[in-house]
C-alpha cells in the first residue's frame, strides 16, 4: 500500500484510480472538441497538465492567505493566469498546436478538472503533494484523450499520430473525424463505462467513484457542484 | 451591413451550432434536456445572458482593453467580468422582475461556468467583429443553443419508456441522439 499523499501514490490516483475522463466523467467539452486526432488530444492534454500542475502548486501555497468567502473568485483568476501564459507560450513556440487547439485553449479556464482539482484538493494540501496530484490528474486527461483521439484517428482517416496504419484497401469513415463521431465515441464509452460498473456492483463491489460526470443534473458539471461533490466524497479520509 | 449580420446570425445558430459542432455548453445540453418546459426555460437563460455578456465584453475589449494595449489579458478580464455579470442580473431580476427571475433564476447561476458564454466573448475577438456584430453573434449563438436543446428534450420525452439495452441507458443513449443531431446538423452546412 502506498503512503497516502505520496507524490507516488497522487499519480496513480489521477491516472488509473480517479481518471477524470474515463473514471470521473469531467471536462467533457475539451475532450469531445479536440480530440480529432491523437496528436491533437495529446497536445491539450499536455497543456492542460501544464495548467494544472502549476495552478494546483500556487493555490496550495496561497491556501491560507485567501479567504473562504471568496476563493472561487481567487481560484478563477489563478487558473486564468496560467492559461493566458500557457497561451502565449505556445502561440510563440508551438504555433502549429496553437492553430489547431484554437478557442479550446483559453477555454481551458472553465474545464471543471482544474477547479474542482483546486477546491478539492489543492486548498487543503501542502504544496508538493498538490503538484503531483495536478501532474497525476494532468497525465490521465493526456492519457484519456490520447486514446479517444487515436480511435478516432485511426477509424476516421485510418491513420495514426498522421501514420497511415491501415490497409490500402480501407476505407476511412471520416464521420468519425467530424463532430457526429465525437458523440458516438463518448457514447461507446460511457456505455463500456456503464457495463463495468454494472459489472462490479452485481459481484458486490463499490462502484461508487465511476460517475458520468454530468449525468443526472447540470449541477454536476456547474462549478459549486462539481466542486462540491468532489469535496465531498474524498476530503474527509486524506485530511484525517 | 444587413446581409453581413444576417450571414453572421445563420452561421452561427445553424451552420456552426454551438453545442452539435463546436462542443461549447454541453453540460446543461446533456443535464437540463429531459423535459421541454425546462429545456426552454435554460435556452431562454441562455439568450439572455449571452447577448448581455457579448455585449459587455465587447464593450470593455474596445473602450478599455484596446486603448490600455493589454487585450492579452482577456481571459481573465472575461471570466470575471461573466460571472459578475450573471451575479448582477440574478440580483436585478430578483429585485425588479419577480416574474421573469421566477421564470429564469434557477438557471442563471448555473451559465456562470458555462464554456459558451465565454467561448462567444472569445470568437467575437478572434473574428474581429465590432460591438454590434458581437451581439448578433451572441445571439445567434444562443439561439442556436435553444434549438437544439429543445430538439434534445422532445426526443428524449419520446423515447423515455423505449426499451433500450442496460449499458446504453442514461447517457450513452443521449449521446447517441446527440450524434445523430449532430449529423442532421451536418445538412445546414450547405446553406451558405
Amino acid at each position: 500500500m502506498m503512503r497516502e499523499n505520496s507524490a507516488a501514490e497522487r499519480l496513480k490516483n489521477g491516472i488509473i484510480t480517479e481518471n477524470p475522463t474515463f473514471v470521473l466523467m469531467l471536462g467533457m467539452c475539451p475532450t469531445l472538441a479536440v480530440t480529432t486526432s491523437a496528436v491533437n488530444g495529446l497536445g491539450m492534454g499536455l497543456t492542460t497538465m501544464v495548467v494544472l500542475a502549476l495552478s494546483n502548486m500556487f493555490i496550495s501555497m496561497l491556501r491560507k492567505a485567501i479567504p473562504d468567502k471568496v476563493r472561487i473568485p481567487a481560484f478563477i483568476v489563478v487558473i486564468a493566469s496560467f492559461v493566458t501564459v500557457v497561451e502565449l507560450l505556445l502561440k510563440a513556440f508551438i504555433p502549429f498546436l496553437y492553430a489547431a487547439l484554437g478557442l479550446y485553449i483559453p477555454l481551458i479556464v472553465v474545464n471543471c478538472i482544474i477547479l474542482g482539482r483546486a477546491e478539492s484538493y489543492a486548498s487543503k494540501n501542502g504544496v508538493v503533494s498538490s503538484l503531483f496530484d495536478g501532474i497525476g490528474m494532468g497525465l490521465g486527461f493526456t492519457a484519456a484523450l490520447t486514446i479517444i483521439g487515436a480511435v478516432r484517428e485511426l477509424i476516421g482517416a485510418g491513420e495514426l499520430f498522421g501514420f497511415g496504419l491501415m490497409p490500402e484497401s480501407y476505407v476511412p469513415c471520416s464521420i468519425f473525424v467530424l463532430a457526429p463521431g465525437a458523440f458516438f465515441v463518448l457514447a461507446a464509452l460511457t456505455a463500456i463505462q456503464n457495463k463495468v460498473k454494472i459489472a462490479g456492483e452485481r459481484k458486490g463491489k463499490d462502484m461508487s467513484k465511476i460517475q458520468s460526470g454530468c449525468g443526472g443534473n447540470c449541477m454536476a458539471c456547474g462549478e459549486k457542484g462539481c466542486a462540491e461533490r468532489r469535496a465531498g466524497g474524498k476530503e474527509e479520509e486524506s485530511n484525517g | 451591413m444587413v446581409k453581413e449580420l444576417l450571414i453572421i446570425l445563420i452561421s452561427s445558430s445553424l451552420v456552426s451550432n454551438v453545442v452539435l459542432s463546436q462542443f461549447l455548453g454541453l453540460c446543461p445540453f446533456l443535464g437540463v434536456s429531459k423535459k421541454i418546459n425546462t429545456a426552454a426555460g435554460m435556452g431562454t437563460a441562455v439568450i439572455f445572458v449571452i447577448t448581455l455578456a457579448s455585449a459587455v465584453a465587447g464593450g470593455i475589449y474596445k473602450y478599455i482593453l484596446t486603448p490600455l494595449d493589454i487585450t492579452y489579458l482577456q481571459t481573465i478580464v472575461f471570466i470575471l467580468v461573466i460571472a459578475a455579470l450573471v451575479q448582477f442580473v440574478e440580483m436585478f431580476l430578483k429585485k425588479f422582475m419577480k416574474s421573469l427571475y421566477q421564470a429564469l433564476g434557477v438557471y442563471l447561476p448555473l451559465i456562470t461556468t458555462n464554456c459558451a458564454v465565454l467561448g462567444v466573448a472569445l470568437t467575437n475577438v478572434q473574428k474581429n467583429y465590432g460591438i454590434l456584430e458581437g451581439i448578433v453573434n451572441g445571439f445567434a449563438t444562443a439561439v442556436g443553443f435553444t434549438i437544439s436543446i429543445v430538439i434534445l428534450a422532445g426526443i428524449r420525452e419520446k423515447m423515455e419508456y423505449n426499451d433500450i439495452p442496460e449499458s446504453f441507458k442514461g447517457m450513452p443513449i443521449v449521446l447517441i441522439t446527440a450524434g445523430l443531431m449532430a449529423i442532421a446538423f451536418c445538412g445546414f452546412s450547405g446553406l451558405l
